[in-house]
């Protein structure tokens, strides 16, 4: 928001209860699409939450040993076992790519078309590279003999709820990567500087959707924290 | 509307409330109101009548839509309650009911009345029309996201309709759905029916998500000039607060649906222990049961309130209407239904007193139980209080109102004894908690939402109801209700247990037969007695007599809209201001006995209202 205005707005929980008790909006200035991407990421985070304690309730509860993490996880190289290298280059890139994101909707606002469109690119590639190992990851679990159903290296619902809730990760990341190449193409083509209308929407494009983008995918990294500490770390 | 905003360099005009304060003094002055901070929603206008009836963005015929898919499904969850009835009134009387089938009505009945009826019904038909129009609003804030969040519903309802025609027909595990069993062999629709449940329930969860992101926005960010939160009607209120609710409920839904699932389909053991079958060691291993009534339950329990909320909120404003009077405590109204919503997410394990899990964990659920009554009991003393000395119109409206009181202090009552532990392990899954919960949240809500389609159906179709048969539709329904739900608590108190297919030659129940046959009488004549409301709504829609503008005499935007019914954008050329709450009834020193929202003080300069 360029407009100054709203930095008259008075702060902290008094201009919160001042919102709160105004007409219109209770967010002030804050784009209707924004906020549904808050909500919605509230409502998604409730989910995430759901699955993580299943987990723990399901890892607390089971009779049989829970498999070595640093073991099943491990990568060897020439021979030697070396624990969380793939599971630690997949985070890292996961990260970078918030970052290219966060860069991207800088530019964004700046109307600087080459520079967004190339780092949301670069965003998608980063996410397109994260899927792409967790693939690896999962072929290679696969290839040892892990299935949803089973698991040789201890409790069978290692498997479930690894297969499970890395799946409905990955899911969200790929999501996103689709809707990162949909909003390229869109920034590429200029979308957003001419206010192109949506085809299913019928509304016109604007350089917030890119911050909303930005928002779910921060979102979709924040949530790849915790699932690593919670099935790589413990 | 948000993308204009860089383009066009419109100013946002947000400003501290404070600088309008302490304005007062000539006329002018007490009539200012802050400028719009937002500019006109762009909208889309459908041309053809795929666009404008079927695929449409306008939030009033997708509420219409929502409202007729959700009394479809209701319908057919009434004929699956005659079918409960007659097998337990008269047991084989029909060869058709085995115990199969009995488990598989019962399950549908349950699943069907609670999510896609009562909950579709409340939120996505009342929530989808009466949003926009309340809090003076265009349309949605995302208006295509909307019609998609409708036609999710309606796949959705479809999904589940087909597993009635599956082989093995639709699961009988009870509506809870409860794990191990509703997978297994042995219990009705344990392959494609539970399957086809677990997915209709995900697909709905999906789409009410679309929908519920709207209402929340719309109410929070698109309200008109004036329009403070605590302008808005109660309605509002209760159609956030519930909407707030499933955001939050339906996530824990959609995990237990998609373990469920994998548990069926893939063989996992998220909710299976190790099982014996007929004498063999099942796949199946180390799961938790228990974990799934708590995921279910965690979603069911404010389930309860998502559908209880609306009609809190709705019935508030139709007794305000026809009692012709300010509702009581605004306030405390508003913060006995944010309060609940607070609280019942704390309370779920109540559900679950006889599950096994650890007593002190029941402890703990009873005595946030009984602290959610405190809130709930307030607002009944404000309901009651709103009528006391009040201007009552008796017709049909204000008799579903007073309906619903009746029935929910009844309801609320056993529920204070089903939420503490001592007294509930007796009567668990007896017909007495059948009796309070059809009480509470399913014979209540339905007088709210009987009286609410008598009060606005002037506003949706332009002509009013018949008045002589809304009363007879009444009498049936509400003395009909009580005459099936009143005798189950006896029939719980001597210890008849509900899910029996049929109780045979059992001694201590014998003295229940007649009652059961009372019961499943009165349960077909209610049934029946709702052809009365169908006839007079199919009948008025030609012939009844034209509404006008603002029948009930009304303070609330939804009745000031230039055109009624009301067009699609709602409002015309130009948003309406808003300068005071809805509740302006038989104000002293008013000219009538009603100021509209849209009423400028100027104009009733004598008027003594309350500063809202």
């Amino acid at each position: 928001m360029s407009d100054n205005s709203l930095n008259n707005l008075p702060g902290g929980f008094k201009g919160m209860s001042q919102d709160m008790g105004s007409d219109q909006t209770a967010f002030k200035g804050v784009q209707w699409g924004k906020v549904m991407m808050w909500i919605f990421l509230l409502s998604d985070t409730f989910i995430f939450s759901c699955f993580l304690i299943s987990y723990m309730k399901g890892r607390a509860s089971t009779v049989v040993d829970w498999p070595n993490t640093s073991e099943v996880f491990s990568l060897h190289v020439n021979g030697v076992p070396v624990p969380l290298l793939l599971i630690a280059i997949m985070t890292f890139v996961l990260i970078t790519s918030s970052g290219t994101m966060a860069l991207a909707v800088k530019y964004g606002y700046e109307k600087n078309r080459k520079m967004c469109g190339w780092l949301i690119l670069a965003t998608a590639i980063g996410g397109l590279t994260f899927v792409g190992m967790q693939v690896f990851e999962w072929s290679k679990l696969i290839h040892e003999g892990v299935r949803p159903w089973e698991n040789p290296f201890g409790a069978k619902q290692f498997g479930s709820f690894f297969f499970m809730i890395t799946g409905f990760h990955g899911t969200h990341v790929s999501i996103g990567v689709i809707f990162l190449f949909i909003y390229a193409r869109k920034v590429f083509r200029g979308d957003f500087d001419n206010g192109k209308r949506g085809f299913f929407t019928t509304m016109k494009s604007d350089y917030v959707a890119i911050e909303i983008l930005g928002l779910y995918w921060h979102f979709v990294d924040l949530v790849w924290v915790f699932i690593f500490a919670f099935f790589y770390l413990w | 509307m948000s993308d204009e905003f860089n383009q066009k360099n419109t100013p946002i005009k947000a400003q501290s409330s404070e600088s309008t304060s302490g304005s007062s003094g000539s006329s002018k002055d007490i009539d200012y109101v802050r400028p719009a901070e937002l500019p006109e929603q762009d909208l889309y206008h459908g041309h053809s009548f795929i666009t404008k009836w079927i695929f449409c963005q306008d939030a009033k015929v997708i509420g219409v839509q929502y409202f007729l898919t959700a009394v479809f499904t209701g319908i057919v969850g009434l004929v699956l309650s005659w079918l409960m009835r007659l097998q337990l009134g008269f047991p084989e009387l029909v060869p058709f009911i085995t115990a199969e089938h009995y488990y598989q009505f019962v399950t549908m009945h349950g699943m069907i009345m609670v999510v896609y009826f009562l909950t579709a019904l409340f939120l996505g038909g009342f929530g989808n029309y009466l949003i926009p129009l309340m809090v003076g609003a265009r349309d949605m804030v995302f208006p295509y996201v909307n019609m998609v969040s409708f036609w999710m519903f309606f796949i959705a309802v479809c999904v589940l309709m087909a597993s009635f025609f599956v082989p093995g027909g639709p699961t009988g595990a009870g509506w809870t759905l409860y794990p191990p069993q509703a997978i297994l062999p042995g219990t009705p629709g344990s392959n494609m029916g539970i399957i086809l449940m677990l997915v209709s329930l995900s697909l709905f969860v999906i789409g009410f998500t679309m929908g519920g992101l709207n209402y929340i926005i719309t109410i929070l960010q698109a309200r008109t000039r004036g329009m403070t939160l605590m302008r808005m009607p109660l309605t509002i209120w209760g159609i956030f607060t519930a909407t707030a609710l499933a955001m939050l409920a339906f996530p824990a839904l959609l995990v237990s649906c998609i373990m469920m699932t994998l548990d069926k389909m893939l063989g996992t053991s998220f909710f299976m222990p190790t099982i014996l079958q007929a004498g063999e060691v099942l796949s199946y291993g180390g799961g938790s049961p228990v974990l799934f009534q708590h995921l279910f339950w965690f979603f069911g329990h404010p389930e309860v309130y998502i559908v209880a909320l609306p009609a809190f909120g709705i019935v508030s404003d139709l007794i305000s209407v026809h009692a012709r009077k300010n509702i009581f405590g605004y306030r405390m109204m508003v913060w006995a239904i944010v309060g609940i919503g607070a609280l019942s997410f704390f309370v779920w394990a109540h559900h679950m007193y006889v599950s096994g899990m650890n007593p002190w964990f029941g402890f703990f659920f009873a005595t946030t139980t009984l602290i959610i009554a405190v809130p709930t009991a307030l607002k009944v003393y404000n309901w009651i209080i709103t009528l006391f000395r009040a201007n009552i119109r008796m017709n049909t409206v204000m008799l579903f109102c007073l309906g619903f009181i009746v029935t929910f202090v009844n309801g609320g009552i056993t529920g204070i004894f089903l939420g503490n532990v001592a007294v509930d392990i007796p009567l668990s899954d007896t017909y007495f908690v059948i009796a309070h919960f059809h009480m509470v949240m399913g014979i209540a809500p339905l007088m709210v939402i009987m009286g609410a389609v008598y009060h606005w159906f002037p506003l949706v179709t332009g002509r009013m109801l018949n008045e002589k048969l809304g009363k007879w539709h009444f009498w049936f329904t509400f003395l009909g209700a009580y005459s099936i739900y009143f005798p189950m608590h006896y029939l719980g108190f001597i210890g008849v247990p509900r899910r029996y297919f049929e109780m045979y030659d059992s001694p201590y129940v014998t003295s229940a037969i007649g009652m059961n046959e009372f019961i499943t009488v009165a349960a077909l004549i209610v049934g029946f007695s709702q052809l009365i409301f169908i006839y007079n709504i199919v009948v008025s829609l030609s012939i009844g007599k034209p509404a006008g503008k603002n029948p009930w005499k009304a303070n609330s935007l939804e009745w000031l809209t230039p055109e009624v019914p009301p067009a699609h954008g709602n409002w015309g050329e130009k948003l309406p201001v808003i300068h005071r709450w809805p509740y302006d009834f038989n104000v002293p020193g008013a000219k009538e006995d009603y100021i509209t929202q849209t009423t400028p003080p100027s104009e009733v300069i004598s008027a003594e209202v309350e500063k809202t």
